[in-house]
C-alpha cells in the first residue's frame, strides 16, 4: 500500500499517457479549414510546450536554492530540470516541425514562435557548453547557477512577450482557425487538459531519474560527505588565487 | 526619533558617498588602464572600420532594410568583442586586489558604467563610419541616434554578465561569442524594428510599447548583474 502512495502520480501519469495516445487518435474533432485532422497535435505538440517551461521553472528555483544553500543536490536538480525541459523542447520542435510541414508546406518558417523556441533551444544548449568547460563541481555549480538565473530572465520575453508583439501564423493567431474560447470545442478539451498533466508527469518523472542517478555517481566519486554542505571546506584566502 | 535616526541617516549618507567615490575611482581605473593599452580599444575600432569597408565592397545597391539590420548585426560582434575584454583580457590577480578594496557589487557597477560609455562612442563612430561609406536611408536622424544610443548601452548592459561568466569558465572569446548571441536575441530583434521607424518620413504611431519592452529588459539586466555578480567573483 505505501508502494501505493509513494508511486500514485506515476501511475496516473501512466494511465494518462494511455488515454492521450487513445483518445487523441479517435475523439471526433470539429472540422476547420487547413487544419483538417492535423488539429490532433494539439494533444502532443503543445503540451510539450507546456512540460519545457515548466521543467525551467523548477530548474530556476533549484539554482536559486543552490545559490543560497550551497548544497550539491540543488545543482544536480537544476541541470537535470534543464536537461529534461531540452529533451522536451527538442520533442516540441519536431512535432511541431512535421506539422508545419503538412500544414504550412514547409519544415521551417519566419514565425516569432518558431524564432522563440530556437532562442531558448541555443541558450540551453550554450548551458551545457559553459557547464562542460568546467572542471571543480563547486564553481561550475554555482557560474551554471548563475547563468541559468540570467537565461530564464530573458527567455521568458523571448517566448512569452516577442511572439505577442508581431502576428504569428500559429493557429489562434492572426485570424488562423484554432481550438479556442469563440470556437470551443468540449470533446478537445476533454483530451487536452489529461494531455498537458500527462506530458508534465512523464517530464518530472524522467527528471528524477535523471538527478537520482547523477546523485548516485557523485556519491561513488566524492564519498558521502559530498552533499554535506556545513561539513565542507571552504577555499581559505590562500586558495583564492588559484 | 528624529534625534535617534539621524546618526542613521548620516550613517548611510556617509555609506552613500563612499560607495559612489569608489565608484567613480574603480570607473576612473578603467578609463586609465584604457589609455594605456590604447591599442585594445584601437583595434575594436579598426575591426568596425574594416567590417563597414568589408560591406562597402559586397554590395553594390542595399535595400534599406538590408541596410538597417546589417548595421545593428555589425554593431553586435563589434560589442561582443569590446565588452568580452571587459573581464576575459583581465589578469586574475588583480581582481582579488579590487574585491579587498570595494564591495564586488561597486566593481560590476563600475564595469557597466564603463561599457556603456565605450559602447556609446563604438556606436556613434560606427553610425559615421558606416553612413558615409554606404549612403544611408535614414529620414529620421535624431531618433536614429537616439535608438542607436539605446541599443549600445543594452549591448553593454547584457554582455558585461556574460563577460564575468565567461572570464570564470574557462578565459574564452568563443564561450562569450555563443553565450552572448543567443541572449541578445530578443534585444536585437526589438532594436532592428525601432530603428525600421527612422526610415519613415513621418512616425505616425510611436512605438512606445517596444521601446518600454526595450528598458525593461534593461532594467531587469542591471538588477541581474547586482544580485548575481557577488555570487559569481569568488573563486
Amino acid at each position: 500500500m505505501s508502494l501505493f502512495w509513494k508511486a500514485w502520480w506515476k501511475i496516473l501519469c501512466v494511465v494518462l499517457l494511455l488515454y492521450t495516445i487513445l483518445a487523441g487518435f479517435f475523439v471526433p474533432i470539429p472540422e476547420l479549414d487547413i487544419l483538417h485532422e492535423s488539429i490532433r497535435n494539439l494533444f502532443f505538440h503543445v503540451p510539450m510546450w507546456f512540460a519545457m517551461t515548466l521543467m525551467l521553472l523548477v530548474s530556476v528555483i533549484y539554482s536559486i536554492r543552490y545559490l543560497i544553500s550551497r548544497n550539491l543536490k540543488d545543482d544536480i536538480v537544476a541541470s537535470s530540470s534543464v536537461r529534461v525541459g531540452l529533451l522536451f523542447g527538442i520533442a516540441g520542435l519536431v512535432t511541431g516541425m512535421e506539422w508545419a510541414r503538412a500544414t504550412w508546406g514547409a519544415w521551417w518558417v519566419n514565425d516569432p514562435k518558431l524564432l522563440g523556441a530556437a532562442v531558448g533551444l541555443l541558450l540551453y544548449l550554450a548551458y551545457f557548453v559553459l557547464r562542460g568547460s568546467m572542471e571543480d563541481l563547486d564553481k561550475r555549480a554555482r557560474v551554471a547557477a548563475v547563468t541559468n538565473v540570467m537565461f530564464y530572465a530573458i527567455f521568458i520575453p523571448a517566448i512569452f512577450i516577442v511572439p505577442r508583439l508581431t502576428d504569428s501564423l500559429h493557429p489562434g493567431n492572426g485570424g488562423n482557425p484554432a481550438f479556442s474560447s469563440y470556437d470551443l470545442d468540449n470533446n478537445m478539451r476533454w483530451v487536452f487538459y489529461p494531455a498537458v498533466l500527462a506530458w508534465t508527469l512523464l517530464a518530472g518523472w524522467i527528471m528524477t531519474l535523471v538527478a537520482r542517478i547523477q546523485i548516485i555517481h557523485l556519491r561513488l566519486a566524492g564519498g558521502p560527505d559530498i552533499f554535506n554542505a556545513k561539513k565542507k571546506v571552504h577555499a581559505g584566502p590562500a586558495d583564492v588565487t588559484a | 526619533m528624529p534625534a535617534a535616526s539621524l546618526p542613521l541617516l548620516s550613517g548611510s549618507l556617509t555609506i552613500f558617498v563612499a560607495m559612489l567615490k569608489a565608484i567613480g575611482s574603480l570607473f576612473m581605473k578603467e578609463v586609465r588602464l584604457e589609455w594605456r593599452q590604447r591599442y585594445a580599444l584601437s583595434g575594436i575600432l579598426l575591426y568596425l572600420g574594416a567590417t563597414v569597408f568589408l560591406i562597402y565592397i559586397s554590395f553594390v545597391e542595399m535595400k534599406p532594410e538590408t541596410w538597417l539590420t546589417l548595421f545593428w548585426i555589425v554593431l553586435l560582434f563589434t560589442a561582443v568583442n569590446a565588452v568580452a575584454k571587459s573581464f576575459i583580457q583581465e589578469h586574475r590577480g588583480r581582481f582579488l586586489y579590487y574585491y579587498s578594496i570595494a564591495h564586488p557589487r561597486w566593481v560590476i557597477v563600475a564595469k557597466l558604467l564603463y561599457n556603456c560609455a565605450v559602447m556609446m562612442v563604438i556606436g556613434i563612430v560606427g553610425v559615421f563610419l558606416y553612413s558615409t561609406m554606404n549612403a544611408s536611408p535614414i529620414e529620421q536622424r535624431g531618433y536614429f541616434m537616439a535608438i542607436v544610443i539605446l541599443g549600445c548601452i543594452s549591448f553593454a548592459l547584457s554582455f558585461t554578465m556574460m563577460s564575468a561568466i565567461a572570464a570564470k569558465a574557462s578565459q574564452n572569446v568563443a564561450l562569450m561569442a555563443i553565450l552572448s548571441l543567443p541572449f541578445i536575441l530578443p534585444v536585437l530583434l526589438l532594436l532592428i524594428k525601432l530603428s525600421q521607424f527612422a526610415l519613415l518620413i513621418h512616425i505616425e504611431i510611436f512605438p512606445w510599447r517596444d521601446l518600454l519592452l526595450l528598458l525593461s529588459l534593461d532594467v531587469i539586466m542591471v538588477a541581474l548583474a547586482l544580485i548575481l555578480f557577488p555570487y559569481l567573483w569568488r573563486d
